[in-house]
């Protein structure tokens, strides 16, 4: 009977770790949720990476006041791909990528609800991929109008082909939506039907809160935005006047659409990053989560808010009085679910026993950097203030605070949290934690000159500026290459350590949760035995049990006599 | 030896409840699925209206307004079906093969018919998808309800013939459920459709 166990678990579906078939794995159409959260986070980081180079090419442009390095129409693909990818095939799928990883896990179910759907899902990020990457070779270039793709600069087609980067774009983004439509159907079902058993809703982890929140967002929004998106292909193939001004249309009516879902996928992308914050502090300052119920509600609260705060962004398209007051109030109101997330994380720190491990420096730089980020986006929300810095790299420095500061460094945080659970190897703190310091360094460097920049009026989207705006472009710039130099001691670590590094025990950072209860890396099917839930996965310092056969139970009396 | 009667067993009893598990979510999804789905004519809806009201030459030159004798009819027929659709799966649970059989062969037939009106309505129109905003909105949301509604024909054609699979059906069926929902779906649709384009001219 002792061997049980071992004979339950089947034979050769878990490989060794490193060993040649794992690999083949990856390259397959497999359904298993954690082969598909890898496939996603590799593939999205490689597209970061890219989205990272074309950067910087444009910090290069920008490092002297001329229009030098490249021409300025390249300049203005560069600045569109440039956000396209870094948020439709960066963080879309990065955070798939993650929520396809841990939701099942996280809440005590074997798989997905719907395993082939979540690998026709994944298969369409490289489709959509390529396809935007080729808008680079088609005669006139890829898309120049920006990732707002605004009309009527997005309806100028002056080669006339019915392909061209724009209606790419438009193709990429339209395959883009299907397959996350796709991905919130899929976990939206997960987590409302396959929790385990006793798993109420104040019982799950706080980073499915967040990705439900997220989800939820998804199949509300991104319909209106495939909505404009379809009036504005047919636009410019068939000759609708949709949007067109001169023919009696109304572009403005295409701002709202694209906007109604593009702020709220602001949410999407750092709602599960707030659930990273929440999962990570803990575990490495050995308190529970500070309001947990309250921090899991207010995840529902931002998804509620985010669809009603759009038009923020278009205080500057001859928006009504009314309307400006209306957004100005609604977006200064999201703060206060946001505020009380950020007000938990530090209560959760303050006073525990804190590892700073790499992970929970991210998860710390993190943090501040969306503290700043948060700063600047109530300034923001202020009508009068915004129409004064409406476009200028004021702008691009808060929004980089939130996607590069936070995010970037959220999923860092998440990665190397869970890098020994996803791959059974411990990774070289020491390269981790140069990796935060370049990182941390470097985007500070790059990001901070923006504000004065944006205050002195320098425009966003421009090649060349005016010589009195030279030093904090300098700075910036440097900044940027310090965040691409920033990237390769990750990248050496992740492979080296999943490759050599020292074998990882099931709860290497003794964490509470269920993802910790099974092997490193799980094995197929997750569970032998779905567990029964009885309370959170917080009981840290307290005597509370994680689930009814409960192996935590030790670990957690353990830690209060400690 | 107790651990080798045990292996069996209990693999069984995971596939099944895995494969049970992955039936009962398939109607979840599908209903999320339509909600999602359902926001992208609102959004044609939202702006429809927006453009009805601001746009100053609403109508293009020529054009009284639109005919609605005859969409009238096809509404009738298209709502009708619903209901025609609903006695169809009723004899479905009660195993009624061939009364499920005709009567969901009655539902494509109107669901055809109610294209074949589309079709000789685009036809006889006097402005086309560039006339302006009006000539777009009209063509793109009839159009785009179309598309759903040769979807569902299409789809029920489908689980007509999966009915012809001995055994397939007995018991009901989720593709059945998921086709009817989607024809009800299209249908509410239109409703709110005809209300905004014919009825409030």
């Amino acid at each position: 009977m002792s061997n049980a166990p071992l004979e339950l678990t089947p034979p050769n579906l878990q490989p060794q770790p490193g060993a040649p078939d794992n690999w083949r794995r990856f390259f397959s159409f497999s359904t298993d949720h954690k082969v598909i959260g890898i496939q996603y986070i590799v593939l999205a980081f490689i597209f970061f990476l890219f989205g990272g180079l074309l950067a910087m090419v444009m910090r290069g442009e920008l490092i002297t006041p001329d229009s030098d390095l490249v021409d300025r129409t390249v300049y203005n693909g560069l600045f569109t791909m440039h956000g396209t990818i870094m948020l439709f095939m960066w963080t879309f799928p990065m955070l798939n990528g993650l929520a396809n990883y841990l939701v099942p896990l996280m809440i005590g179910a074997r798989d997905m609800a719907f395993p082939r759907l979540n690998a026709a899902a994944f298969w369409l990020v490289p489709v959509f991929g390529v396809i935007l990457i080729a808008s680079f070779f088609v005669p006139g270039g890829p898309s120049q109008s920006g990732w707002w793709a605004y009309p009527p600069v997005s309806l100028q087609n002056p080669t006339g082909n019915l392909i061209n980067g724009q209606s790419l774009w438009l193709l990429a983004v339209a395959l883009s939506g299907i397959s996350s439509i796709m991905g919130a159907v899929n976990i939206v079902t997960t987590i409302f039907r396959m929790r385990a058993p006793g798993m109420g809703w104040f019982k799950m982890p706080a980073f499915c809160w967040t990705v439900l929140s997220a989800q939820i967002i998804q199949l509300f929004g991104l319909p209106a935005l495939t909505a404009g998106a379809v009036m504005l292909l047919l636009d410019l193939t068939v000759g609708t006047s949709f949007f067109e001004p001169s023919r009696g249309g109304d572009p403005v009516l295409y701002q709202h659409f694209f906007w109604f879902y593009s702020h709220p996928a602001v949410y999407v992308i750092i709602l599960p990053i707030f659930g990273v914050f929440s999962e990570v502090f803990p575990v490495y300052a050995r308190k529970p989560l500070f309001g947990y119920k309250v921090v899991a509600v207010s995840s529902l609260i931002i998804t509620g808010l985010s669809g009603i705060v759009w038009v923020h962004h278009m205080f500057a398209s001859g928006t009504p009085g009314w309307m400006r007051m209306l957004f100005m109030f609604s977006t200064m109101a999201i703060s206060v679910p946001t505020g009380i997330k950020v007000f938990a994380w530090v209560a959760t720190i303050w006073g525990g026993k804190l590892r700073l491990t790499t992970g929970m420096l991210f998860g710390l730089g993190g943090l501040s950097m969306f503290l700043f980020a948060g700063i600047t986006g109530i300034m923001l929300a202020s009508a009068p203030f915004d129409i004064h810095v409406n476009n200028t790299y004021f702008v691009v420095g808060h929004f980089h605070y939130v996607i590069n500061g936070a995010v970037v460094m959220g999923f860092y945080a998440a990665i190397y949290h869970w890098f020994p659970k996803m791959t059974g190897r411990l990774y070289y703190e020491g390269l981790g934690k140069l990796h935060f310091a370049l990182t941390f360094i470097g985007l500070n460097l790059n990001f901070l000159p923006m504000h004065p920049l944006g205050l002195q009026g320098m425009p966003r989207r421009v090649a060349s500026y005016d010589p009195e705006f030279a030093f904090w472009n300098v700075l910036a710039s440097l900044g940027a290459f310090l965040l691409g130099v920033s990237t390769l001691p990750f990248i050496l670590n992740m492979i080296s350590s999943w490759v050599r590094g020292e074998e990882a025990k099931d709860n290497p950072w003794r964490a509470i949760g269920l993802e910790w209860l099974v092997a490193s890396p799980p094995p197929h099917e997750n569970f032998e035995q779905i567990p029964v839930i009885l309370s959170a996965p917080y009981g840290y310092g307290s005597d509370e049990p994680l689930t009814a056969n409960d192996p935590t139970k030790e670990l957690a009396s353990e830690l209060s006599e400690s | 030896m107790s651990s080798a009667n045990l292996d069996p067993t209990l693999e069984t009893q995971t596939v099944s409840s895995t494969a049970h598990a992955e039936e009962d979510h398939r109607m979840f999804g599908f209903i999320v699925f339509l909600l999602s789905e359902s926001i992208i004519f609102i959004s044609f809806f939202v702006g429809y209206t927006v453009y009805k009201t601001s746009v100053t030459d609403w109508l293009p030159a020529g054009v009284e307004g639109l005919e609605v004798h005859d969409p009238l009819i096809n509404t009738i027929v298209l709502v009708s079906s619903s209901f025609v659709i609903y006695f169809a799966e009723r004899f479905l649970h009660r195993d009624n093969l061939w009364g499920f059989r005709a009567l969901w062969l009655l539902t494509m037939a109107m669901g055809s018919y109610f294209l074949y009106g589309q079709a000789v309505e685009w036809m006889s129109l006097s402005f086309g998808f560039k006339s302006g905003v009006f000539g777009g909105t009209f063509y793109l949301l009839t159009g785009f309800h179309g598309l759903h509604v040769l979807t569902g024909v299409l789809l029920q054609g489908i689980m007509l013939s999966r009915s012809f699979i001995p055994n397939n059906y007995s018991g009901g069926e989720f593709g059945v459920a998921a086709t009817s929902l989607f024809w009800h779906f299209v249908d509410v649709i239109w409703i709110v459709l005809f209300l905004l384009i014919y009825v409030w001219q």
